[in-house]
Parts: C-alpha cells; structure tokens; sequence
C-alpha cells in the first residue's frame, strides 16, 4: 500500500532523554488521531514519519519506504507542520503555486488552484499571507501540503488555535480528504477534536504508546475503569436498590427526569447482570444507555496509570 | 539550480530590512575613494587602506556574511525551511540554488562597487583585477558562510569571528594561515590582473585560483551533507 505508515519499534531519543519509546503502529487510509498530553513524544513522532527526524531504533516506512533521508518520499506524503511557517511577504496563491512548483508537477496552476479551492480561502488568496488570520494561515499551509495530491497527509496540532467554526470547517475537510481513500494522521492534546473527526485513535503518553484502536474498544478494554450507564425502567429507584447489590456496580444516582444512572466495573458482566436482575425484580426495563464517554475520560485514565 | 527556489530567496533577501545593512558600506568605500583621489596624495599611498583594508578585507567578507548566512539561515530560524525539506527534491539542488543566489547578491552589492571605486581611480586594470579577484572569493565566503548557517544556530558570530581574528589578526602573525584566508586569494588575484604590489597578497595566483575553488567545493558538499540529514526537533527535544 503506498498510503501505509509503519512504525516498527521505534525509539527515538535525545542525548539521556527518551522521547519515543518502542512505538509499533500502523496507519492505514482513514482519519487517524494521535493523542497525547504536551511533551508526550507526538511531534517526534509525526516528524519521524515526515523524514525530518532519524529514529534512533527501530524501522519507519511510508508506503513501504523509509523516509529518513529520502526525498522521493514527499511524492506521496504531505505535512502540515505545528508551527507557522510561511512567508508572509507571499500571497496564499503564490505560496502553494511555489510548492507546485518544487514537486515539478506537470500543470502546477491547475494543481494550486485546486488545492486552493479544497481549503475556501476565496478572494484572500491573493492578499499576503501576513494579513491572515491564524486560520487561514493554517489553511494555507494546508492547501500547499495538499497540492501535489498525497497518498499521505500528516498534520501535527492542526486545530491549534482555530475557533470553533474554522475547526468544523477543517474537521470536514479531513474528512472529505479521508473518504477519497487517504491516510490522514493528526496530533492533538485536546480529546474533543479526536473524538468529533475519528474513531480511531493512538494514544501516546510519556513517548510511550498507551492504547491503540477504536476508541470505544480501548474504552472497553479498560475494564477496571466505571463505564456510566443511563438507565430508564417502570421503577427506577427500586431498580436502584437492587442494582447496588450487584457485585459488577460501583455506584448507582438518581437523576431526576433522566433516569438512573449507574457506574459498572465491567462493561460484559454488569449487561449481563442488569437484565437478569431486573427481571427477577419484576421492574421493566425501557432504556439503557451506555453514555457516550468522552475521550477526555479515556485519556485521564490512561494518563493516570 | 532551481529557478524557483532562487527566486524566492532574492524574494525574501530583498524583502527584509536586513538588506539594508549592505548600503552603507560601499557607499562609504566610494565615498573614501573620490576624497582620496581629490586630494594630492598618491595612489600607492591610499590605495592599500581603500582597497585593500577596507575593500577586500572589510566590505567583502562582511557583505558575504550577511548574505551567505541568510540565504537559507532565516529559514532555518524562522521554521519555512519545513516547505523546502518536505518535496522530492535533491538535496544538492537547495543548496546550490542558495548558493547562486548568495554569489549574485554578493557580487552586485560588493565586488561591483569595489571595482567601480577601482575604476574611479582612472585604472581599468585595477578595476578589472579587482571585479574579479573580489568575484572569485565572493563564491568563496557565500559557499563558507552556507554552510556555516547550517552547521551552527550562530553562524554571524562564527563568520565574525573567522573574519576578524583569522583573516585580518592570525596572517599577519603566522604565514601558513593565509592558505586558509579568502582574503588573501582575492588580492592575489587582484594584485595579478592589476599587476601591482601595494595589494598585501602573498599567494601564487593559481593557487588563490584553486583554493578558492576547492573550499568553494568543500563547503557546499559539506552544506548539503548537513541538510541531508537535517532534523527539526519536536517539542521534548
């Protein structure tokens, strides 16, 4: 696959400092999150994967090459950098004209206006780049890593700083980016914009990876965390003392007009209990709802083990 | 060479104000240059502090430090490098379009207004010896002061310091030293054409010839094995 990222046990360190430790990952055509707190390794990771760094163990490949040291590797592979770095003293539509430019594409105005129009600048584009806003710089850069049509985009903190209504925009984009069968690796600290874009989710803390997958999985697989139930029946209160009893519960609350809400220690064993229990007691049951946790949930957890 | 990369460097050399640091200084040499020759005193005189103190010692070297460590050193600092790295580009093509750029920008600012100051002095041959010896160790200093930007975070201070103490303090003290002066291959190149003696050169013109070449060579081969493996650190380094 020449959209494939593989990471094969790769540290990479600085002088005594680790800052990647022994990440095995694969990324493959889809939205993929990386998160992690501030200083967890997700820079050097991305810029690993980008050719800017040299693991110090381990092998990287995109699409089945190494990028360290490998220009070729840019053909296919796009980044979007923390940052900002663009020349200010160029207009939008002369700096990704220039990236067209250096990838040698055979038609490279067709090609930025193209990209252009994948990011909306409308008429800022021939304003210079010193007039944007932090968005629309960011923007920017984005259209000029697109504008060679990567197999692979890789944006670190690309929400950084964005409002609400630019992170939509640029969460849509991704996703439309997604759907015509690219890999798109992204970084954040804040779980929201993970959760908001994708499913899938790596999480690194303290340059190790901590959980990989699904998030709703790895959330499953983390048993000995509560999962939070919302449950409505034909007697909630009653439900609730019968439920205390359970072994798989942790705590139960009544939430006015919303319904009971329960804490699980294991997701299998408290479904499987909940509805034995209510039938024995006689109460019907009329909603369950595992409450959609958030990734800020998962990700505290993970950082507090 | 790639157009599009020299471009854009002139593009941003020029769009700084840090381009400005280069008017004052040949202004001032030509300036020196009508005084000296308005009053009765003689060329043989004068003309080893005009030319050979300030031209080619001073306004050269200096000139080539400001532009040889911008060329790719601003982008190095203010993060831009990033859309060069990042296309399929070899890594021989940056370097030498910087270099292009760093060479022409040195020339038109200092090896030209060194030769007209020559040429006021009614000798074309000085003129001449001058343009050329000044163009040849302008390549020189742009290819050193490159690499420089790239193998150090300072690389003002470093040139400054190869400058001020190697070029115009050790090789009046230690002869071996002007093997390595740049300095000295531009005015034994001058000194030849121009055929005078007043130019304080030391060197066989061939020799300033090819070790003008040869560290013009060095320096660009080391600039572009470095930014082969440039890394850009993240945020735990």
């Amino acid at each position: 696959m020449t959209s494939t990222v593989e990471l094969a046990s790769v540290s990479r360190w600085y002088g005594n400092v680790v800052a990647v430790n022994d990440i095995t990952l694969t990324v493959g055509p889809g939205v993929t999150g990386l998160l992690g707190p501030n200083g967890a390794g997700k820079t050097t990771v991305l810029h690993m994967i980008a050719g800017l760094l040299r693991p110090s163990q381990g092998t990287l490949a995109v699409g089945g090459a190494p990028s360290w040291r490998n220009p070729e590797v840019y053909r296919r592979l796009g980044l979007v950098t923390e940052h900002e770095g663009v020349p200010g003293f160029l207009t939008a539509w002369e700096f990704v004209l220039v990236n067209a430019k250096l990838h040698r594409l055979p038609h490279p105005e067709a090609a930025t206006r193209r990209a252009l129009d994948i990011v909306e600048l409308g008429d800022a584009e021939r304003r210079r780049i010193s007039t944007y806003s932090k968005g629309m710089r960011q923007r920017t850069r984005v259209a000029a890593a697109l504008v060679h049509d990567p197999a692979v985009l890789v944006l670190d903190e690309p929400f950084n700083g964005m409002d609400p209504r630019q992170r939509l925009h640029m969460m849509d984009l991704l996703h439309r980016m997604a759907d015509d069968g690219r890999t798109i690796l992204f970084s954040s600290h804040i779980l929201e914009e993970v959760e908001q874009l994708s499913g899938i989710v790596q999480v690194i803390v303290a340059g190790r990876l901590a959980a990989s997958g699904d998030y709703r999985h790895i959330r499953r697989l983390m048993t000995t965390r509560p999962h939070v139930f919302v449950i409505q029946s034909s007697d909630d209160r009653r439900l609730g003392t019968v439920l205390m009893n359970q072994g798989s519960v942790s705590g139960v609350e009544l939430v006015p007009d919303t319904g009971l809400q329960v804490r699980a220690n294991d997701y299998g064993t408290f479904t499987r209990a909940l509805a034995r229990a209510a039938r024995d007691a006689d109460i019907r049951l009329t909603g369950v709802l595992p409450s959609d946790e958030s990734l800020e949930d998962v990700f505290s957890y993970l950082v507090a083990q | 060479m790639n157009l599009t990369i020299a471009t854009l460097t002139a593009r941003a050399l020029f769009g700084r104000r840090r381009v400005l640091l280069l008017v004052p200084m040949p202004a001032l040499l030509i300036t020196l240059t009508l005084i000296a020759r308005s009053t009765p005193a003689d060329l043989d005189d004068w003309g080893p502090i005009v030319f050979g103190q300030l031209g080619l010692a001073v306004v050269l070297p200096l000139t080539a430090l400001i532009i040889g460590s911008s060329v790719l050193g601003l982008e190095i600092e203010d993060g831009t490098i990033t859309y060069l790295l990042t296309k399929p580009l070899p890594r021989h093509e940056i370097v030498l379009s910087k270099l292009a750029v760093a060479w022409g920008v040195t020339t038109l600012a200092a090896a030209v207004p060194i030769a007209v100051a020559g040429l006021l002095t009614g000798s074309a041959a000085l003129a001449a010896g001058l343009a050329i010896g000044a163009t040849v160790a302008a390549l020189a200093y742009s290819a050193v002061f490159l690499a420089l930007s790239l193998l150090t975070r300072r690389p003002v201070a470093v040139g400054l310091v190869y400058i001020i103490l190697w070029e115009n303090l050790l090789t009046n003290f230690i002869g071996g030293t002007r093997v390595l002066s740049i300095r000295q291959y531009a005015a034994s190149i001058a000194e030849w054409i121009a055929d005078t003696r007043w130019l304080p050169a030391n060197l066989a013109p061939a020799t300033a010839l090819i070790l003008a070449a040869l560290i013009a060579v060095a320096a660009t081969a080391g600039a572009t094995t470095r930014l082969r493996s440039f890394s850009l650190a993240g945020e735990t380094s």
